[in-house]
């Protein structure tokens, strides 16, 4: 016999005993899934448990942004894709960067190509050396989500693995249509899009990477990037 | 009393009379305590949310191998190698034979508690590979040869100077009290070793049967860049991670960080499906998932305790427990500390050998209504102490017991007792607390409440 059958084994033979659904009465709802089975709740109804989000576009923007200040995001808005490009070179000028790292998204080649300066593209594979070296990753995104403050994105939405932690700063650009309102959303819209064949990775990022480890006190930029910009256009 | 008993009463008395430690614990848990209460208050029901994790883990235990099942074929479809381990043994010659097989030299490491539980980095050292831990606390504890103090912050019993003290120790770093610049020492001497590793090693938070990815919550980044930048990518996980829907983490992933550390969500929430796929600039060529059983299916046949396999690992019943705060994690002698380490522990390594820390309990109750999952860990540990009893009686005990029901069953024998006992207990003052004291395990440390001069039905009659 394989381990995989004698850990099977070992289970069906342990499940033989069936333990009483918790907070119900023992002997009593062992066989039935029922109407309110978690099948059912967890999924669908989480939204009336988790932190509320408000119904209007405008209210979620503003919970986003608000979460944004909470986690040191640097969030901004902008009027339309256009701006991506002169935001960047505003950043790039500001911040001294000498190397971009990039992917060739719609969003993205369009942005950096105004960039004057060299850019490391990914998408058909890269020195590891030659990304640490850069100082920022522009990346797009799947998801914003306004309920967690998060951005969602996938190993193929967001030129792999590497680029959106490596370098020490990760600029997001995103459309404003790209916001849901929360968790549940988030992860049907994840279903709907990848189902057919999911990407090897996809991430909720929330706020710059940050450790507690010390005296539990807050430092960013403990393995992943010190700096999170999210740029979204209206359009 | 066995060795293990021995050394942990040792311990215990030592760590709980410690200030320096005591101060420590109290800061560091009392602003998770404040940001905690405040994440948990934005829930609209904290209560159902709670109500609903437990039946969805419940749900996942009652069908294990169906869930299991279907994680693998669909791991195994995408082109992962999933391996099955009855015991440590087995999960350390599986990673070994991967290593081997690579030619490997550099692991890195992200967090797992499975791989404490199997000391694997002391079996790949032995052989000769040099393994880097990649969590800051993770790596901290690591430099000074210590298991970590905490499941979730594993190096909380240390000040910023003992860090600096150890960087400078072992690192070369210059001396430094601020936690920023510490950080930054652990960054820089682990980004070399990203980008060296060969082999990058994970735990594992949730297993999503339905889709057959693993979820990893983090908040530094380290897990992501070892599933990221070395070729080879392995993830140990016991079987019982594992949910059935990936649209459950909605709940799971803000419960798991409002519990764990007070924050509303985890910084990283990822989710690994398979090496790399074609058309993806990065990412491993090779992927292996090991599962680990080691006695989890011992306790899955429990059904009074199987509700143990819930566990999120959130820590969160080891930050209330009154006994862990006093006695601090590494008295414990156990990859899993706190109440849920004393329920799991006598299961995972043997009854009788645990058995104490069943009675390491003050039974308040804190840890059953804070776990996130609803653990009913308070009476588990009440399963232990009786099914310990059960299984090795002991006569002492056993022998008072009969004696004081005997004695509380007559009126007489009662009578002559309590005559007894107030004509003795002026007398106790000469032996209290000493060698000859027969209540010593009690008033070495406590008072021991007077016998009434007079009894309620005594005093009654005489203002009749
Ligand atoms: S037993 Fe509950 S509270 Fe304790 S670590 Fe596990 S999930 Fe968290």
């Amino acid at each position: 016999m394989t381990e995989r059958e004698n850990i099977l084994g070992r289970i069906r033979e342990a499940l033989k005993t069936p333990a009483p659904r918790p907070g119900g009465h023992a002997g009593q709802d062992h066989d039935s899934l029922t109407a309110s089975s978690p099948a059912r709740t967890a999924a669908v109804h989480a939204r009336e448990w988790l932190p509320p989000v408000p119904e209007t576009a405008e209210g979620q923007l503003a919970l986003f942004a608000a979460h944004s200040a909470d986690l040191k995001t640097d969030f901004r808005t902008l009027p339309d894709a256009d701006a991506f490009a002169s935001a960047l070179r505003d950043l790039a000028a500001q911040l001294g960067w000498k190397r971009v790292a990039s992917h060739n998204g719609d969003l993205t080649f369009r942005a950096t190509e105004g960039l004057d300066l060299p850019i490391l593209r990914v998408d058909a594979g890269y020195d590891v050396n030659e990304m640490e070296d850069c100082d920022a990753g522009v990346t797009e995104c799947d998801a914003l989500v306004a309920q967690t403050g998060s951005v969602v994105l996938t190993s193929r939405s967001a030129g792999g693995r590497a680029l959106s932690v490596l370098p020490p700063h990760h600029v997001v650009l995103a459309r404003l249509s790209q916001l849901v309102r929360d968790l549940p959303a988030a992860f049907a819209l994840l279903q709907a899009k990848y189902s057919y064949d999911y990407p090897s990775f996809m991430t909720f990022i929330t706020g710059p990477s940050r450790t507690g480890d010390i005296e539990r006190i807050l430092v960013l930029g403990a393995h992943g990037p010190k700096k999170l910009t999210i740029l979204c256009a209206d359009h | 009393m066995s060795e293990i008993l021995k050394l942990f009463k040792a311990q215990a008395s030592k760590v709980a009379g410690d200030l320096r430690h005591r101060s420590l614990i109290q800061t560091a848990l009392g602003k998770y305590e404040t940001q905690r209460d405040r994440r948990k208050a934005a829930f609209q029901s904290w209560e159902e949310a709670r109500q609903v994790a437990a039946e969805t883990k419940w749900e996942a235990m009652r069908s294990l191998d169906e869930h299991l099942v279907s994680f693998v074929n669909k791991l195994e479809a995408r082109g992962t190698r999933v391996h099955w381990a009855s015991n440590g043994v087995q999960a350390r010659d599986i990673i070994l034979g991967v290593i081997r097989a690579k030619k490997a030299r550099c692991v890195i490491k992200s967090k797992a508690m499975t791989a404490e539980e199997i000391h694997l980095n002391e079996a790949m050292e032995k052989e000769g590979y040099e393994v880097v831990e990649s969590d800051l606390g993770e790596f901290i504890v690591q430099l000074r040869k210590e298991a970590p103090y905490h499941i979730v912050f594993p190096a909380m019993h240390l000040t910023r100077d003992e860090i600096s003290d150890l960087f400078h120790r072992e690192l070369g770093s210059a001396q430094t009290s601020d936690p920023e610049e510490l950080t930054m020492i652990a960054r820089r001497a682990l980004r070399k070793k990203y980008i060296a590793a060969d082999i990058g090693i994970t735990g594992a938070n949730f297993a999503i049967a339905e889709t057959g990815m693993i979820s990893i919550t983090e908040n530094e980044g380290n897990a992501r860049l070892t599933a990221a930048l070395p070729k080879t990518m392995i993830t140990l996980l016991g079987i019982e991670k594992v949910l059935p829907r990936m649209a459950d983490l909605a709940l799971f992933l803000p419960m798991l960080a409002t519990a764990g550390a007070g924050q509303p969500i985890t910084c990283y929430n990822s989710l690994y499906g398979g090496p790399r796929r074609p058309g993806e600039p990065d990412g491993p060529e090779e992927y292996h998932v090991v599962l680990l059983d080691n006695r989890r299916t011992e306790l899955l046949a429990d059904a009074e305790q199987r509700d143990a396999l819930h566990c999120i690992r959130c820590g969160a019943c080891l930050n209330v427990c009154p006994i862990y705060r006093n006695v601090g994690g590494h008295t414990y002698g156990t990859t899993y500390s706190g109440p849920i380490g004393s329920v799991i522990t006598p299961h995972l390594r043997g009854l009788q050998d645990w058995k104490h820390l069943s009675a390491a309990s003050s039974l308040c109750g804190a840890c059953t209504e804070t776990c996130p999952v609803k653990i009913n860990l308070h009476h588990h540990l009440l399963h232990n102490r009786r099914n310990a009893a059960a299984q090795n009686p002991n006569w002492i005990e056993k022998t008072a017991f009969r004696v004081f029901g005997t004695v509380m069953n007559s009126l007489a024998l009662y009578r002559v007792v309590r005559a007894a006992a107030r004509c003795l207990q002026p007398l106790h003052g000469l032996v209290k607390g000493g060698p000859f004291d027969p209540a010593r395990a009690w008033t070495k440390t406590r008072e021991l409440a007077p016998v009434a001069p007079k009894t309620f039905r005594e005093q009654w009659k005489e203002r009749a």
